[in-house]
């Protein structure tokens, strides 16, 4: 297990310098990016671009360049060239709305694959599992802010069921908070349970052929006891991949999509800001935030995987 | 070579563990589909006629009505958009970008304003004249839905090429050569994988939409197609080296090497046939995926830039509407949807005639 923690806190760490390498040098690359002017004004004479290009450090070296930045990251003291503010401080203020809209977006989503999926493969062929067809191939098919869109204009235009936009904490007011919140839940989970409740089905329909299904079953278990010890457990492993991924990376600002339709505060809505701003600390920061997470989660849903199939051993 | 219609494709299925071996398995938990055997041909004495697996799922296909419907409702969009010039030309009489701010249309006897004072236009008419109504700048929408729709499909297109093309290439190498290949594209992969799409794809927009890339002009649509085809890269060549790791060990691909044949040529003649029925399986996946990704960036500020139009530009336009006009966003959404949707479910019946499991009933 230590061994474990070190090889992937050493792989994370490199990531994270490779990330923030590449993502400082896409800037260096482009030809006309030009910060200083983009910090000085639309009508800025060429001295006080200079000017501000010195003040900023961008007259010095790439590495240079890069070794400050990263330095201020570090310190916490990086600051966006748009607005001046404390790049990692906004994410520390923003990343509760993120964690608000994402953690009840992705336990809606796994319980309604687990249930959807186990009751169409339970019952194959049947109304639940061709609707869950249907479902799942359209959820694929929709965007996620045309999604959010017609949400919003069903149930908080046409019929004024839910706020349109706004964010209550969750300290101040938790019912208000819930009302806030439920179509950009809905939205986000709405698309992945039909992907998620489909791979499920297939995986549990592939299972039941196993041989320890067979011995399970033999020794006299109840068909309850079989699904949910053995054939529903072992079919979780590839869902447990793909919802760690998926999970770290709305965490990381990947709802910025849904952020910026609900016009929720959120880190993806600044990271939306920042990217049309080309605004590089919070990108910089943003893609070494979300970064940390798929490492993060990546090793967690190792770990669950060791706890789901006692076959495998954790080497990292 | 024959084409391997064995091999499991799919992002969920791809890491699935593998649970009985494809096309064998045991008698007892499979059933034939009834349907599927030929009138018993060894009663006549006759060898049963050979089926290639690519005849097999073409038959399979042809008996998928549903996937034929969603093809034809497919192609149907596609004309649809490839005619927008003579919509355009012959029955709204107005370019795609023109602007028409000041001007007005007569609608059912009255003359209206394009865009009010106030700057609202005109909603839908349903008329030959602004049929879905203007946008801010007074152009025709329908007219534009049918010109961004060639763009959508054009990006996603090219972007799909990209995609089959390198993301074979690159599986090739690293399954193939391991080692070196491996130490150099692999972690690359890795990188553009571990990202999440949009954020990657909207930063690598953003930034080359100012300045293009080299002779690339930083409004074309190529440079969004570029960036949607490296993002996705890495969808094709993971499992395209899965695979070709498992094909090498095989006993044609020793058998080749034996007879003297060079690596490329192994590649080439014998495991790219193999793989023929994996990327068959990708490319209506790799095309729903780009027109989807082509939305989110353009939804974004950072796909197809003004003044072209996309479905995704389009959505993005008119949800400042949504209140008052929500066709404005919602029709441009129906037309991406289906687009994506009938592509799917085709692309699902081509994998479903693919797989030999899709004649298998597992009984449960």
């Amino acid at each position: 297990m230590a061994r474990f923690v070190v090889r992937r806190a050493a792989s994370a760490i490199l990531l994270l310098f490779a990330i923030s390498v590449v993502v400082f040098g896409i800037f260096e690359v482009i030809p006309s990016y030009n910060p200083a002017r983009a910090i000085a004004g639309r009508n800025a004479t060429p001295t006080t671009v200079a000017e501000v290009s010195h003040k900023f450090g961008f007259d010095k070296p790439v590495y240079v360049q890069y070794a400050d930045t990263m330095k201020l990251v570090f310190t916490g003291q990086v600051i966006d060239y748009q607005d001046n503010l404390n790049v990692v401080s906004q994410f520390g203020q923003r990343f509760p709305v993120t964690v608000s809209l994402v953690v009840p977006a992705a336990l809606l989503w796994l319980a309604g694959a687990v249930v959807l999926g186990s009751v169409s493969a339970l019952r194959v062929g049947g109304l639940a599992d061709r609707g869950l067809m249907v479902a799942a191939i359209v959820g694929v098919s929709i965007p996620v802010f045309l999604l959010a869109a017609v949400l919003l204009y069903a149930f908080a235009f046409k019929l004024p069921w839910f706020p349109n936009t706004g964010y209550t904490p969750f300290l101040s007011n938790p019912a208000q908070w819930a009302y806030h919140l439920f179509l950009p839940w809905v939205s986000i989970a709405v698309l992945s349970i039909g992907f998620y409740s489909r791979v499920l089905r297939s995986n549990l329909l592939d299972m039941v052929n196993e041989d320890f299904v067979r011995t399970a079953r033999a020794k006299g278990l109840s068909q309850r006891q079989v699904f949910v010890r053995h054939v529903l457990r072992n079919s979780m492993m590839p869902i447990v991949t793909m919802f760690g991924l998926d999970f770290a990376t709305l965490l990381g600002g990947a709802a910025l999509v849904t952020e910026t339709v609900f016009n929720l505060p959120g880190v993806g809505q600044y990271e939306a800001v920042a990217i049309g701003n080309l605004d590089v600390p919070p990108i910089l920061v943003g893609a070494m935030f979300t970064a940390f997470f798929v490492v993060l989660f990546s090793a967690i849903s190792d770990i669950v995987y060791a706890l789901l199939d006692p076959r495998i051993r954790l080497t990292g | 070579m024959v084409p391997d219609p064995l091999s499991r494709t799919g992002r969920g299925q791809a890491e699935a563990v593998a649970g009985t071996a494809p096309g064998g398995g045991d008698a007892a938990g499979i059933v034939i589909a009834p349907g599927e055997r030929a009138a018993d041909p060894w009663a006549e004495g006759r060898h049963p006629p050979a089926i290639g697996p690519w005849k097999l799922a073409a038959r399979r296909l042809r008996r998928n009505y549903v996937a034929q419907a969603f093809l034809v409702l497919f192609l149907v969009i596609v004309v649809m958009c490839l005619l927008a010039p003579l919509y355009a030309s012959d029955i709204a009489h107005i370019g795609p970008n023109a602007n028409n701010i000041t001007g007005t249309v007569n609608v059912g006897g009255t003359t209206r304003d394009v865009v009010s004072p106030s700057g609202v236009p005109i909603g839908p008419t349903f008329s030959s004249h602004y049929f879905f109504g203007a946008d801010s700048n007074g152009r025709d929408l329908a007219v534009r839905l049918l010109y961004g729709g060639r763009t959508s499909l054009l990006i996603g297109s090219i972007a799909t090429v990209i995609i089959i093309v390198f993301g074979t290439l690159a599986g090739l190498l690293t399954g193939y050569f391991r080692g070196v290949a491996d130490m150099i594209l692999r972690p690359l992969m890795e990188l553009i994988w571990s990202f999440p799409v949009v954020i990657l794809g909207v930063a690598l927009g953003t930034a080359l939409a100012l300045g293009g890339i080299g002779p690339v002009k930083g409004n074309s649509v190529f440079i969004p197609a570029f960036i949607i085809g490296v993002v996705y890269i890495p969808y094709l060549g993971k499992p395209i080296r899965g695979e070709v790791l498992r094909l090498r060990e095989q006993d044609f691909a020793e058998a080749a090497r034996v007879q003297g044949m060079g690596p490329w040529r192994i590649m080439l003649s014998e495991i790219l046939p193999n793989l023929t029925s994996v990327i068959t399986v990708f490319v209506p996946m790799m095309l729903a995926y780009s027109i989807l990704l082509e939305a989110y960036l353009s939804f974004l500020g950072a796909g197809v830039q003004a003044p072209n139009a996309s479905w995704g530009t389009l959505i993005s336009d008119g949800l400042s509407y949504i209140q008052t006009t929500p066709t404005f966003s919602l029709i441009p959404g129906a037309m991406l949807v289906l687009t994506v949707l009938s592509i799917n479910v085709v692309g699902d019946g081509i994998r479903d005639a693919l797989d030999p499991r899709a004649q298998v009933r597992v009984r449960t």
